[in-house]
């Protein structure tokens, strides 16, 4: 077998032995859309949200918390853990490059949100009836550009900390500041214009999410001079790409 | 550290060892030779080939067991084994190889829980997996308790026997001594010293000391005007003559020629703590300078 797909085999065991990010990172999200969901006045349908339940618009939010769990807070510490111990050092060593164990992490923390977004939409249809995404293309493609944006901050937050508590304590802060944008502590419908419209443009770009998910949910939940969803994507593309531009420059092997 | 004039030649087969005092520039050289670092002089030749620019190369020939280096709190012994055993071309059979090292009823043992002694056999196990022609041992038994240490001692040995090339790299002057077909004394960046273990001793040049107890009267001058006698110190029955050369042949000739039999006669062995403290004015452990007189 290959060295990379070793690799990929070996970082999915120790992602899977890692209960606090597996339960934190792929279980919690969906859980946490199933208990608001069992609060009754969040399943009741408002004239003046077009008939949508408060669960109904809410639940994008839920599917970032995990993105943004694996991609700022556990990537990033696991890639400061293997530096600060000389992990990385001692691949260097060896004639497989220790990019290559940065490329697994990367691949497993991915198909790891791709596995929790599939069974929080799955429950949220089968237990909440909240209907599956309406425009699967534009929904993955605004997945899959929001989680790479978050993952490019968080390899610069990998590339410039020292130590892994480091690491640490620089993901839950960057956790709690796009959670808050993502509507985890306020639901953006209750926000400020000002606060909503950085809202969209941060990663991974809720509102791009919502408005793929559901077209009416996007509408209650954007601004008046909210962007078209393209745009936002574009942006947020543009994000990933000059992040992960810096953290590679800036990335220490040892 | 700043390794200055480091040059020597590591013969195939052999168990080269590098000593010296703490921040003598032994890592720095070792990191050298595998090319974690590029010097900016001097040249460095492993296996007629350069660390910087063979790289791929090199590091299919070269096992490494680094100091201060560690593997995933959640891997298995099995796990690490076949990752690393999967980077190389020509990788040993890495079960026969955890067997060698008793590492088969660790298998599923996570690194985290594994004991120093156990974590070490790992660490040299994977340096050894790619069936390489040289390996760097950094700092070996750091960590160890006294029959770990002797165990690694001789798996390094039948490794040897296998025909590896080993650059041992250490503080322990023990572990040198058993372990090195020969040794460079490393001391601020500069060799102090390159020769066998015995050669070291010898061209040491160190003070050397006999004990004894006469029951007879002897008169002091007997010893004391002996050439490679220096100093007799005498409290009560017990004397203590020290000198150098061939200090011990000398003092128990003369005691024959008095006719006088000594008793608990005791020479203090010589060994390589004192060649090393002889080489760079230094204890093997401490970093400071010893104090002169």
């Amino acid at each position: 077998m290959s060295a990379l797909t070793n690799m990929v085999k070996i970082e999915t065991r120790l992602f899977l032995r890692d209960s606090a990010t597996v339960i934190f990172g792929v279980l919690f999200p969906p859980a946490l859309l199933l208990g608001l969901g069992a609060i009754p006045a969040l399943r009741e349908a408002s004239p003046e949200t077009g008939g949508l339940r408060p669960i109904d618009i809410w639940a994008p939010t839920a599917l970032v918390f995990g993105m943004v769990m694996i991609a700022v807070q556990h990537v990033p510490g696991v890639v400061a853990t293997y530096r600060e111990r000389g992990i990385l050092r001692r691949l260097s060593t060896t004639p497989a490059h220790p990019r290559g164990v940065l490329f697994a992490q990367m691949i497993v923390a991915f198909a790891s949100v791709i596995g929790s977004a599939a069974l929080m939409i799955f429950v949220a249809w089968a237990v909440l009836d909240i209907a599956p995404p309406a425009q699967p293309l534009e929904f993955v493609v605004a997945f899959i550009v929001g989680y790479a944006a978050l993952l490019g901050i968080g390899m610069i937050s990998a590339a410039v900390v020292r130590t892994s508590s480091a690491a640490n304590q620089i993901g839950t802060l960057l956790f709690v500041a796009l959670m808050f944008f993502g509507g985890a502590f306020l639901p953006r419908v209750l926000m400020p214009d000002v606060l909503r419209e950085i809202g969209e443009l941060i990663p991974p770009g809720l509102q791009a999410l919502t408005t793929a998910w559901s077209a009416e949910a996007g509408e209650i939940t954007a601004t008046a001079g909210g962007q078209p969803f393209w745009l936002q994507i574009a942006v947020t593309a543009g994000i990933a790409v000059i992040a992960s531009g810096i953290a590679a420059k800036l990335f220490r092997w040892e | 550290m700043a390794v200055d004039d480091v040059s020597f030649t590591v013969e195939e087969g052999e168990i080269f060892g590098i000593i010296g005092p703490n921040g003598a520039g032994k890592t720095t050289t070792v990191e050298s030779v595998a090319g974690l670092r590029t010097p900016d002089s001097g040249s460095i030749s492993v296996l007629g080939l350069d660390p910087i620019k063979d790289r791929a190369q090199v590091r299919e020939r070269l096992g490494v067991q680094l100091q201060e280096s560690s593997f995933p709190d959640a891997i298995k012994v099995a796990e690490a084994l076949e990752l690393y055993s999967s980077f190389y071309r020509n990788p040993v059979d890495w079960r026969e190889l955890m067997e060698l090292l008793g590492l088969t009823g660790k298998r599923n043992t996570r690194y985290k829980a594994l004991s120093g002694g156990q974590k070490q056999r790992l660490s040299i196990a994977l340096a050894l997996v790619g069936n390489p022609k040289v390996a760097i041992l950094d700092e070996l038994t750091t960590g160890l308790d006294p029959q770990a240490r002797r165990d690694t001692w001789s798996l390094i040995e039948q490794v040897r026997d296998t025909g590896v090339t080993i650059l041992l790299v250490t503080h322990f002057m023990d572990e040198a001594e058993r372990l090195s077909d020969r040794i460079a004394v490393i001391d601020g960046g500069r060799v102090a010293a390159l020769d066998t273990p015995a050669g070291l001793i010898a061209r040491s040049s160190v003070v050397q000391q006999v004990r004894f107890r006469v029951g007879q009267p002897l008169d002091k001058s007997v010893l004391a005007e002996l050439p490679d006698v220096t100093g007799v110190e005498i409290t009560g029955d017990r004397w203590l003559v020290t000198g150098r050369g061939q200090l011990l042949s000398s003092v128990a000739g003369a005691l024959a020629r008095a006719q006088v039999v000594a008793e608990d006669l005791r020479v203090e062995q010589r060994n390589l703590d004192d060649a090393f403290v002889a080489f760079t004015g230094r204890a093997p452990e401490s970093p400071e300078p010893l104090q002169e007189g």
